[in-house]
């Protein structure tokens, strides 16, 4: 028989990362005359810190001072984030969840999250994509985090190498030929045909694999919860068209974000990418001269690929303070600043529809109407159905993709390795 | 009787001063170790750390019974021989030269040290970028002589090699440092007969050096495997993304690896705890093979 039992919470601190949930505290304590120091701990770039929101709220709030950390990569903040969440006083105020591990916050751990809707965040769902406003709220009406921004999908792609491989350059043009995903890697085979020596036509298998299953509304989970990793047809689809670009050569057999992929962007390794909104202000900062090189043309499928919600540990100490800060950085105006500073696309459809946004054209990227191009596609995205783990188990399934593009894997092998993986990490 | 007391008088001092480390490595060294094995007989996710389940030794039996733990194992095992064997190999030759008259030696002594100094993280970095398949500088270097690129990161043997080059590159100079002191403390009276009896410089250095350097390489032994059995920022740094599954194909995934990715990765703690204990018992058991493997050889020798 098995026992459950708790362990004493002081001790579970052993553990190295857990450790570290007990150092780094700080006294984030109301010293007596109201002010309030809220500890804001996120990941990678939400351009608060850089567009100066931080520093204007508290401007706003004297009151009120933040303490703002980021972690690089998100893979190793979520575990820290973990450790923190099951401490028994706060230690964070304002966490961030990437669209990947929202269902682990709505379905694992409701718990230990505020639900916004005590401080009146039930009012603000108008103002929200369907599908992102549904994904940070529980299966009973909790709602437990606040959308920043979304990843919806288009094709960035280098005109320079296509017009080299005498492939059409135009975004409409090119819109109306890759109506499917098949037809996309059709127009892949006649650009490896012409292409320029060491020029693949898109950067990854498992990039591609990613944006094509993104447009479907099961993907690892059905509703139920169950995972269906190894029976969805639509995983199989998306599965056999990225062996198809792994084995035709096709893709630059790059891992992303790797340092060769960042350089890629810049050395004309591959010629298109599935691009989420986000991946705009990322190709800039590689590519720092590829102005009118590139541009971007709405994709074969509609699709996402990321954004954030920001929501509040039910370990904080100041939980209403956090909530009127997380809702004033998700407000549109806000958003709005973001999309124009760093191209964050918002996920409020209010702010997404103000002219800054929906007229919004990209210089860069030849003056590309790059707010309707990701606009229409955040209009016409089903509510995919999240489950707790789907962030790894796409990890598995773009190693699997990997494998086959570096190692000359059989597929059939790779799928089984793939299978593995996730039975492993679901285990 | 006299002389019996005496020494109980002052026996009382060391121990005191001793038992400040010992409270410390109670504390932050015994416990960790007692209360991982604790946490490894139970199922315990990281999203919910507080509560476990106890399974006895589940998380062992399952450990053993993957393919990925042996993989792990007999990666961390061909990892730790072709870093350790030439890093201790070079280290030995390159205390040697230091241990010559030669002008600049502190500054060769401490230049050394430095990628002792460097964090494993800016290493790796640094290495992953030589060795890169499109632009990395080894690539570059190779094809001058017109051997293709190679993908160093996807195959098994080329991975590895690049990890032990990283390794070997890091703790060199830490192990000549160690030789080289241990030289200095050969009486040169040693030498000097040698000299008279005919000894060629080789000779000197395989019949007097190396036998009187028996405990300091005996050290660097034991020190070099502990850590090669713990091998675990290199191979996860250099494989970006596929880091924590040691590349794709776990093609390099170590022991230390593993134990992230089940941890961090998978939520598996308890598992992850098993893999440390695991680790833990490998290390003993390879430092008591290597003590007494060296002895008897020694005293066979002797």
């Amino acid at each position: 028989m098995r026992i459950t039992r708790r362990m004493p919470t002081a001790l579970v601190g052993t553990l190295a990362v857990a450790a570290l949930s007990l150092c780094a505290c700080g006294s984030d304590s109301d010293d007596g005359g109201g002010n309030v120091t809220l500890n804001v701990q996120l990941f990678g770039s939400f351009g608060y810190k850089e567009s100066g929101l931080f520093d204007e709220y508290q401007k706003l709030h004297p009151n009120i001072s933040i303490k703002f950390t980021s972690v690089q990569q998100e893979s190793t903040y979520w575990p820290k984030i973990q450790s923190q969440l099951n401490a028994p006083t706060g230690v964070g105020d304002v966490y961030a969840a990437e669209v990947s591990r929202i269902a682990q916050v709505t379905q694992n751990q409701a718990d230990r999250w505020v639900d916004l809707k005590t401080f009146g965040a039930g009012d603000l769902e108008a103002d929200y994509y369907d599908w992102k406003w549904k994904a940070g709220t529980t299966a009973d009406g909790k709602i437990l985090g606040l959308g920043t921004d979304i990843g919806p999908l288009a094709i960035c792609y280098r005109k320079d190498l296509f017009a080299k491989a005498g492939l059409p350059t135009d975004r409409q043009e090119l819109a109306k030929s890759w109506t499917s995903w098949q037809a996309f890697l059709d127009l892949g085979k006649q650009y490896k045909a012409k292409a320029p020596r060491g020029s693949a036509f898109v950067d990854t298998a498992g990039g591609l694999y990613n944006a094509i299953l993104g447009s479907s509304i099961k993907q690892y989970y059905d509703e139920s919860g169950k995972p269906i990793h190894e029976t969805n047809p639509a995983i199989r689809d998306a599965w056999n068209l990225g062996v198809q670009a792994a084995q035709t050569g096709l893709t630059a057999r790059l891992k992303q974000f790797d340092e060769a992929w960042n350089k890629a962007f810049s050395s004309g390794s591959f010629a298109s990418i599935a691009c989420p909104s986000w991946m705009i202000s990322y190709i800039k900062g590689q590519d720092k001269n590829g102005s009118g090189k590139w541009d971007v043309a709405p994709g074969p499928g509609v699709g996402n690929w990321g954004g954030s919600y920001l929501g509040i540990p039910k370990n904080s100490r100041h939980q209403k303070e956090s909530y009127d800060l997380i809702r004033w950085l998700t407000a549109p105006d806000q958003q709005v600043r973001l999309f124009q500073d760093s191209g964050i696309f918002p996920a409020s459809k209010v702010a997404a529809s103000r002219p800054e946004v929906a007229d919004a054209k990209d210089p860069y990227f030849g003056d590309a109407p790059v707010g309707k191009i990701f606009g229409d596609v955040a209009q016409n995205l089903p509510v995919a159905v999240h489950g707790p783990r789907d962030g790894s188990i796409l990890d598995a399934f773009n190693n699997g993709l990997l494998s086959i593009e570096t190692q000359k894997t059989d597929p059939d092998k790779a799928w089984k390795d793939t299978m593995k993986n996730v039975e492993n990490l679901l285990g | 009787m006299f002389k019996a007391r005496r020494r109980a008088g002052q026996g009382s001092a060391p121990y005191l001063f001793v038992a400040p480390f010992f409270l410390v490595f109670a504390a932050f060294g015994l416990f960790p170790i007692l209360y991982t094995a604790w946490v490894s007989l139970h199922a315990v996710d990281l999203q919910n750390p507080n509560e476990s389940t106890w399974v006895g030794l589940e998380n062992y039996r399952k450990l053993f019974s993957s393919d990925f733990f042996w993989n792990a194992l007999e990666n961390t095992f061909t990892i730790g021989v072709i870093s350790t064997v030439p890093q201790l190999c070079i280290a030995l030759g390159i205390a040697h030269l230091l241990n010559y008259r030669l002008r600049g030696r502190t500054f060769f002594r401490v230049a050394m040290l430095m990628p002792y100094a460097t964090s494993v993280a800016a290493a790796t970095l640094v290495f992953s970028g030589l060795f890169g398949r499109d632009f990395g500088m080894i690539n570059w270097l190779l094809g001058q002589v017109g051997v293709n690129p190679v993908d160093w990161d996807s195959g098994r043997w080329t991975s590895q090699n690049a990890l032990s080059t990283i390794i070997t590159w890091r703790w060199v100079g830490y192990n000549a440092l160690i030789y080289l002191a241990g030289m200095q403390s050969v009486p040169a009276d040693l030498y000097e007969s040698a000299a008279i009896d005919g000894a060629s410089r080789w000779q000197q250095f395989r019949y007097v050096t190396i036998p009187s350097l028996r405990p300091t390489i005996l050290f660097t032994i034991v020190v070099s495997t502990i850590g090669a059995i713990q091998v675990f920022g290199e191979p996860l740094l250099f494989g970006g993304v596929s880091g924590h599954l040691g590349g794709a194909g776990r093609q390099y995934q170590t022991l230390g690896v593993l134990l992230y990715d089940e941890g961090w990765f998978n939520y598996k703690l308890g598992y992850a705890a098993a893999v440390a204990w695991t680790m833990f018992v490998i290390i003993v058991v390879a430092v008591l093979v290597n003590t007494t493997l060296a002895r008897r050889r020694w005293r066979n020798a002797a």
